[in-house]
């Protein structure tokens, strides 16, 4: 089920592909099919556009009690990001250390291994963040 | 049809760990085993790096830099021996993240160290045929070393990617030859989690022979001399052997000077000579010629003699890191951080 679930957002998290509302302008990230302002008004409205990439950070956190999968990975730093765009997503910043990362500070998306279903199972990979 | 470069990419991780450390750890002279391979230190990928990260790193800056859409490339090829899966070719995911795909022909390819010029020479292949507008060839490798093996000294990560086509070339391709035999000098088994190797035997009979061989029949067959190239890149398993060989070969210091990365970033295997000519590329001008010879363990060479075009006046370098960027980031780790990411201490299931 996990790897279906995965599977349909994969050009979403390799490319960052969002959605624009054709009515009031609203970018959403994931897609999504109707406009969360204008609803019923956007409706075979909603364009997919690319994000930049580009962003700042908004809000982060460090993690120092990390989940299992993550282990090999901490401390590290888990982040809001407001991207160019407008629009807010959620993303590890990586490449650079915990203590540097702060509010305001400029990023980049890239592409990294966001986990595995155990050393048999499916990689996923997806968007995170580095100093820009 | 003129067939060449139409653009380039390359990525190196950022992590690095320096021969005293690892010989620190297993009461081995460091300091000697470095000065011996002619490396002072080698890249570590992230826990979160892999060939396909990397790959897609490198084929990224590569879209960066020219006009190129990617709905015209009609192949990919990723050579590696390190992919992270048997079965699943890392070259879809990088054709999905590149927005290549779907209309378009992939296989993940493996020749030791030379996987990725193999590609080059299949993409030139189909371009030259007119089966595709563009191919894509990338080498790139994690390669492993057994804990206290010699290979720990110098196993390490990065790539490069190339967008071959026959518009706009920046760098032709004048000719390619390859030169291939069945030696035994290293091999990993199937379900083996580290490469063994002939030891001495992958010097002489091995890398010297193959790689000297491949020289001469591709010069040979294109009427050239060491002299003829501005810059010469050879597969650098260490800093000594593509030093060792380049000179037998006739070839001086300053030819080898861009190519030669593997004193600060160590073999990055089917990584080594595409990420060799891309630091040569970095430093050419139009009328540049550049003589290329990748060296696979198993064994065979694959060699390209190649001529910068005026293109590469107006190409847009700066759009991608250039290979000097790239290893000019990095962070130094101890044994104990390496073997964590690496895979090289046991956790308990649901670990990466």
């Amino acid at each position: 089920m996990t790897t279906a679930r995965f599977w349909r957002d994969n050009a979403t998290r390799y490319n960052l592909i969002a959605t624009k509302c054709g009515n009031c302008g609203k970018v959403t990230f994931p897609p999504r099919n109707v406009c969360p302002v204008c609803h019923r008004k956007s409706m075979g409205k909603m364009e997919k556009i690319h994000l930049s990439g580009h962003g700042e950070v908004y809000s982060f956190s460090v993690v120092y009690d990390a989940p299992l999968a993550f282990e090999m990975q901490k401390p590290y730093v888990i982040a809001i990001i407001k991207m160019a765009e407008g629009v807010m997503l959620t993303a590890q910043i990586i490449d650079c250390e915990c203590c540097e990362v702060a509010i305001g500070m400029k990023v980049k998306a890239t592409l990294r291994k966001i986990g595995e279903e155990g050393p048999g199972g499916v990689i996923h990979y997806g968007y995170k963040f580095v100093p820009a | 049809m003129e067939v060449g470069i139409v653009s380039y990419g390359a990525y190196v991780p950022r992590f690095r760990i320096a021969p005293q450390e690892i010989g620190r750890v297993w009461g081995t002279d460091g300091e000697a085993m470095g000065k011996g391979l002619m490396i002072s230190s080698k890249s570590v990928p992230a826990p979160d790096e892999d060939v396909v990260t990397i790959s897609i790193e490198a084929a990224r800056s590569m879209m960066r830099r020219c006009d190129v859409s990617p709905k015209d490339i009609g192949a990919l090829y990723v050579g590696s021996e390190s992919h992270p899966y048997a079965v699943k070719p890392s070259g879809t995911i990088v054709a999905e993240a590149i927005e290549a795909s779907p209309n378009m022909t992939i296989a993940d390819i493996e020749f030791a160290c030379k996987a990725g010029t193999a590609g080059i020479q299949m993409c030139m292949g189909l371009v030259g045929s007119g089966m595709v507008r563009y191919g894509v060839a990338i080498g790139a490798d994690t390669s492993q070393g057994a804990p206290g093996d010699a290979l720990e000294f110098s196993a390490s990560a990065g790539g490069a990617a190339y967008l071959i086509g026959s518009e706009n070339v920046i760098a032709r391709i004048n000719g390619t030859y390859s030169f291939t035999t069945d030696t035994p000098d290293f091999w990993r088994r199937e379900g083996q989690p580290y490469p063994s190797h002939g030891g001495r035997f992958t010097g002489e009979p091995a890398y010297f022979k193959h790689v000297t061989s491949c020289s001469i029949g591709l010069m040979e067959r294109m009427g050239t001399k060491p002299s003829d190239y501005t810059y010469a890149v050879f597969h650098q398993p260490n800093g000594k052997f593509p030093t060792r060989v380049a000179k037998q070969l006739g070839f001086n210091d300053k030819q080898i000077e861009y190519g030669l990365l593997t004193p600060q970033i160590g073999n990055t295997y089917s990584g080594a000579v595409p990420l060799g000519l891309a630091a040569i590329l970095d430093n050419t001008v139009p009328g540049d010629r550049v003589f290329a010879i990748a060296y696979g363990s198993g064994a065979g060479c694959d060699g390209f003699d190649i001529t910068v075009t005026e293109n590469m006046a107006k190409y847009r370098r700066d759009a991608g890191p250039t290979v000097k960027q790239l290893m000019e980031k990095t962070k130094f780790i101890d044994y104990a951080t390496y073997a964590k990411y690496r895979g090289k201490i046991r956790m308990k299931e649901g670990g990466e």
